[in-house]
């Protein structure tokens, strides 16, 4: 250090400012064009060209991480959608009003006894690679998910009371069953090509993301992926039903919904999905955007405990007792006003609840009559729980049968903002009523809920266009075997009439027939105040119209883009006149924004570069 | 390990002595400060070794506090038999009871093996490793340019102390240092990417590339991307270092020696370059190791704006399942990384400073 010292003030001489604060910048500019060069290898470039070339790319935004690409092992949303359209299934949905139309099976049939279906495999349709497709690859993928549990973790259930699964010939497949199952034209597993799946060792591990482009049959062929951070898909010319009208289409990760709507109102991306009312509104109205406010899939319910069982007998959990009376259940329902909790809370974005399955689904759509109906009615309400002999104490609380003033347990995601403003509003009704209630938000609710540890309970499904599944959660057979097990029941409804319904619809092939049994399933549902729907909330959606010119919602009327049940929507879409592409700023963008940056940069280095030299000249 | 400690001295001074035997009355000196520091040396990695075990014991049970079983929470939604969820159990080794899960976990830990994800199927050091680079390419060059800019800011309204230049400075950076990162994050997303008014949309709204892009274009793609998070970053995080280096310089304004070095004819400049600031630097050296262990657990408030696909959006992703082994391998690995840096640290300031570690 001192020699430091001493050549510092041998210097003599004119001071030359030496603008190290410039290098400093310089340098950090610098270790940002490093570290980005450094990080190239790492991330490695996808092999399609630019978007500059004329090709017609399709851009959405989506937030939720893929889980894996392998269709036997995904369940999120963004992946079912994506191997949705890079793997054909037997049936299709109807984008009108959901009925079974031909995928790879163009007819199919079952035999008298029920327990022999036999399906029409298309001899039109092709692998991505030229292979053929035959009916041996549906009896190959239906086979493995039942002899390897690896292969059943996605699509298991579908499987279930499969009995034996045969390709007689390339365009027969036979399937035979232990019972009759009505769901069989319904049957949402991705086809895979045998040839190339029957080299893969453990289903559990493989998640089908590293070698591009991965041979399908879909709409689109997956041509490559980075996870977080895009899902890019290339149109199939050879599918058979015709070649979608983008060439490309890429899902592009937004994690924040904020960020997604600006990329949209910029043209970076032409759709997206899941916004919130605000955000909706801001947007309606805008130039070259439409907002597509949908009727949903999905059913906001409150849940009441019935007493958490097992299938051996044994209750558990403390679920109050009161609630077991029909009359209480029915008169916290009828202190409900939906019509406010729509208005207030949806702010108009969602239909009134009443059934069990949404009004979109047309075919199975039930409603109370106007007697059956658990309209809004506080005065009936407070005269059914007095009638229950849950009379008001002298502070005006109702009592319970222990004497002890009534106060429910209401378990809430805390994920769900919605969740939270509804329970404000309970709040106030039922304390109205009498009846205290204590709002329990949490992460994760599964811990309470297993044990039955609850009064009532936030709740809410995504429907498919065949019922089954959310209906088979409520029947007695989805209960736990015992209280250490986990049933595929909801919240332990077991039900003698209800049952009998459930396994009615189940075995009926008549489509009208199965329908009506579903009807009076639901309507024994809505009857025994156990699933109280509140509302179908709508599915908010907006896209480019400069950027897409049409495209199919499902139901074709009024319905959804993203997720649909069939491929409609991607495959449909059509490119509008102007370019199409969704602009991702293209070269002469990136060379505009890294020269501002620089710029700005270099603005900063030169101000703080000034500010030394004048520090220096009124020292010296 | 003390005995080890011990012995090294020897060998480690026997190379740079000029003449080993022929001198030792001038080697004395200099192998004593060098056994000092060697023993300082192996106390802090001992330190760092303890704690390191300790953050793995940690690591194993504080995520099992989470609520929520994740087999159930994985399933969610989905139909799944009685039988698939105790497969699934078994699978990830839920079946067995909590002492020999930790006991697997310990050792397979210490072999580098982390366990496979639940939600991803996938190794967890290998979600680790992909996501590794983009974090490191986002903190650390925004560690780079914070910590520059800290430092100069921070030495010269130290040395101008009470002037307006302090007082703007000062209070710019501790009013960003006070803003919420997501919001200033957005609202440049709205001015600079969207544009408004009069400026125009410069930056992508989010991501870390465009994709499409090969060679030097790829590179430009990631650096345009890269504006805008970076920028962010810089700017709440800056004035954590300017106010500690601040601070540091002021305490050493009025010292003796500084009057010595001035009444040696030294003009101001090189007064506060060579003097001042060599001694104001310890606790901004500490913030530094703090600041470059934090880099690698990213920034989840910023990757989230961003879109950026790092590490802090994965550990948040884990946190929700709960993802019990990517959590736990997130978490000894975010650890250990400011551990490790921290141990660096330490070893460091003797260095800086002979008067620590004698």
């Amino acid at each position: 250090m001192s020699s430091q010292d001493h050549h510092g003030r041998g210097r003599t001489g004119p001071r030359i400012p030496r603008p190290r604060t410039l290098r400093l910048v310089a340098a950090g500019v610098g270790a940002l064009a490093l570290t980005a060069a450094l990080a190239t290898p790492l991330s490695p470039a996808p092999q399609q060209a630019a978007a500059d070339d004329g090709k017609k790319v399709l851009t959405v935004a989506v937030a939720q991480s893929i889980d894996s690409l392998s269709p036997f092992l995904a369940s999120r949303l963004v992946s079912t959608s994506i191997l949705r359209l890079t793997y054909e299934f037997l049936n299709n949905y109807d984008a009108k009003d959901a009925h079974a139309v031909p995928g790879l099976a163009t007819e199919w049939k079952p035999s008298a006894d029920k327990l022999t279906w036999t399906y029409k495999i298309r001899s039109d349709a092709t692998w991505s690679d030229g292979k053929k497709v035959t009916a041996e690859d549906a009896a190959w993928t239906f086979n493995k998910m039942m002899t390897d549990p690896n292969a059943a973790t996605a699509n298991g259930s579908f499987v279930g009371n499969f009995r034996k699964v045969t390709a007689p010939s390339p365009t027969e497949l036979v399937i035979e069953l232990d019972k009759p199952q009505a769901t069989m034209t319904a049957l949402d597993v991705p086809i895979v090509p045998k040839h190339v799946w029957e080299k893969v060792g453990d289903f559990s591990k493989f998640n089908n993301d590293k070698d591009f482009p991965v041979v399908g049959n879909g709409p689109y062929i997956l041509t490559d992926y980075e996870p977080d951070s895009f899902v890019r898909l290339e149109a199939n010319k050879e599918f058979w039903r015709g070649a979608p009208k983008f060439d490309e289409l890429v899902f592009k990760y937004y994690k924040d919904g904020d960020a997604a709507v600006a990329a949209l109102q910029k043209g970076e991306v032409s759709f997206v999905s899941n916004l919130t009312p605000a955000q909706a509104d801001s947007l309606e109205g805008q130039e070259n955007i439409e907002v597509n406010d949908a009727p949903g899939r999905r059913f906001l319910a409150l849940a009441v405990n019935p007493g958490a069982r097992a299938k051996d007998g044994e209750r558990f959990g403390d679920g109050h007792e009161s609630l077991l009376d029909q009359r209480v259940r029915q008169a916290l329902f009828l202190a409900v006003d939906r019509e406010t909790l729509i208005d207030k809370v949806y702010q108009g974005h969602a239909v009134e609840g009443e059934g069990y399955i949404p009004p979109r689904f047309s075919t199975y759509y039930w409603k109370p009559s106007a007697d059956q109906k658990l309209a809004h009615d506080p005065a009936e309400a407070a005269r059914l729980l007095d009638a229950a002999g849950y009379k008001k104490n002298g502070d005006g609380k109702r009592v319970g049968k222990d004497g002890k003033p009534i106060t429910y347990r209401v378990l809430c995601h805390a994920t769900e903002p919605n969740d939270k403003a509804i329970g404000q509003y309970l709040k106030e009704w039922w304390g109205d009523l009498g009846i205290g209630m204590d709002l329990q938000c949490l992460d994760n609710v599964s811990d309470p809920w297993l044990a039955g540890t609850y009064d009532l309970a936030f709740d809410g499904w995504s429907v498919n266009p065949d019922p089954d599944f959310v209906l088979s959660i409520h029947t007695c057979a989805a209960l736990p075997a015992t209280r250490e097990d986990t049933g595929a029941t909801d919240n332990f409804i077991c039900d003698e009439k209800y049952d009998d319904l459930y396994d009615r619809q189940l075995a009926e092939y008549d489509p009208a027939k199965r329908a009506g049994l579903v009807k009076q399933a639901v309507s024994r549902l809505y009857d025994t105040g156990y699933m109280n729907v509140v509302a179908y909330p709508n599915a908010m959606e907006a896209y480019r119209t400069d950027q897409i010119a049409s495209i199919t919602t499902m139901p074709e009327d009024a319905g959804n883009i993203f997720g649909q049940d069939g491929y409609w929507s991607w495959w449909s879409a059509v490119p509008a006149d102007s370019g199409g592409s969704s602009d991702g700023g293209g070269s002469a963008g990136v060379i505009t924004g890294v020269a501002v940056g620089v710029v700005l940069l270099a603005g900063v280095g030169g101000f703080l570069a000034m500010r030394r030299r004048a520090t220096a000249e009124d020292r010296e | 390990m003390t005995a080890d400690a011990a012995s090294a001295p020897a060998d480690g001074t026997a190379g740079p002595a000029p003449a080993p035997a022929a001198a030792p009355t001038v080697r004395g000196p200099r192998a004593r400060t060098w056994a000092g520091y060697l023993r300082y040396g192996a106390g802090k990695v001992g330190g760092a070794a303890v704690s390191l075990f300790a953050v793995l014991v940690t690591s194993f049970f504080l995520f099992r506090l989470i609520p929520g079983d994740p087999v159930k929470t994985m399933t969610g939604g989905r139909p799944v038999s009685a039988e698939q969820l105790a497969a699934l159990r078994r699978e990830f080794g839920l079946d067995l009871p909590l002492w020999q899960q930790f006991t697997d976990y310990c050792g397979k830990a210490l072999t580098g093996d982390l366990g496979t994800s639940y939600q991803f199927r996938a190794p967890v050091t290998e979600k680790i490793a992909d996501a590794l680079p983009n974090t490191l390419l986002l903190t650390g060059t925004a560690f780079v340019l914070y910590t520059a800019l800290g430092i100069v800011i921070g030495t010269r309204t130290a040395w101008r102390r009470g002037r307006l230049g302090d007082r703007l400075n000062t209070g710019l950076a501790l009013t960003l240092y006070s803003l919420p990162s997501f919001w200033l994050g957005l609202l440049l997303i709205i001015v600079f990417s969207v544009g408004m008014g009069p400026v125009p949309g410069l930056f992508p709204t989010g991501g870390m590339e465009s994709g499409g892009e090969e060679g030097f274009a790829h590179v430009l793609d990631v650096a345009h991307h890269l504006v805008l998070p970076v920028l962010t970053l810089v700017a709440v995080e800056y004035g954590q270092t300017l106010l500690v280096t601040r601070s540091a310089l002021l305490d050493e304004t009025g010292s003796d020696y500084l009057t010595t070095a001035r009444a040696k004819g030294l003009r101001d400049d090189l007064v506060r370059r060579r003097h001042a600031v060599p001694n104001a630097l310890l606790p901004t050296v500490t913030l530094i190791f703090v600041n470059l262990g934090r880099t690698v657990a990213g920034v989840i408030l910023v990757e989230t704006v961003f879109s950026w696909p790092g590490l802090g959006g994965l550990f948040y992703q884990a946190l929700s399942v709960p993802d019990l082994p990517l959590v736990q391998g997130l978490f000894l690995f975010f650890a250990s990384a400011v551990i490790i840096m921290n141990t660096v640290a330490d070893l460091v300031y003797p260095l800086l400073d002979p008067r620590v570690g004698r």
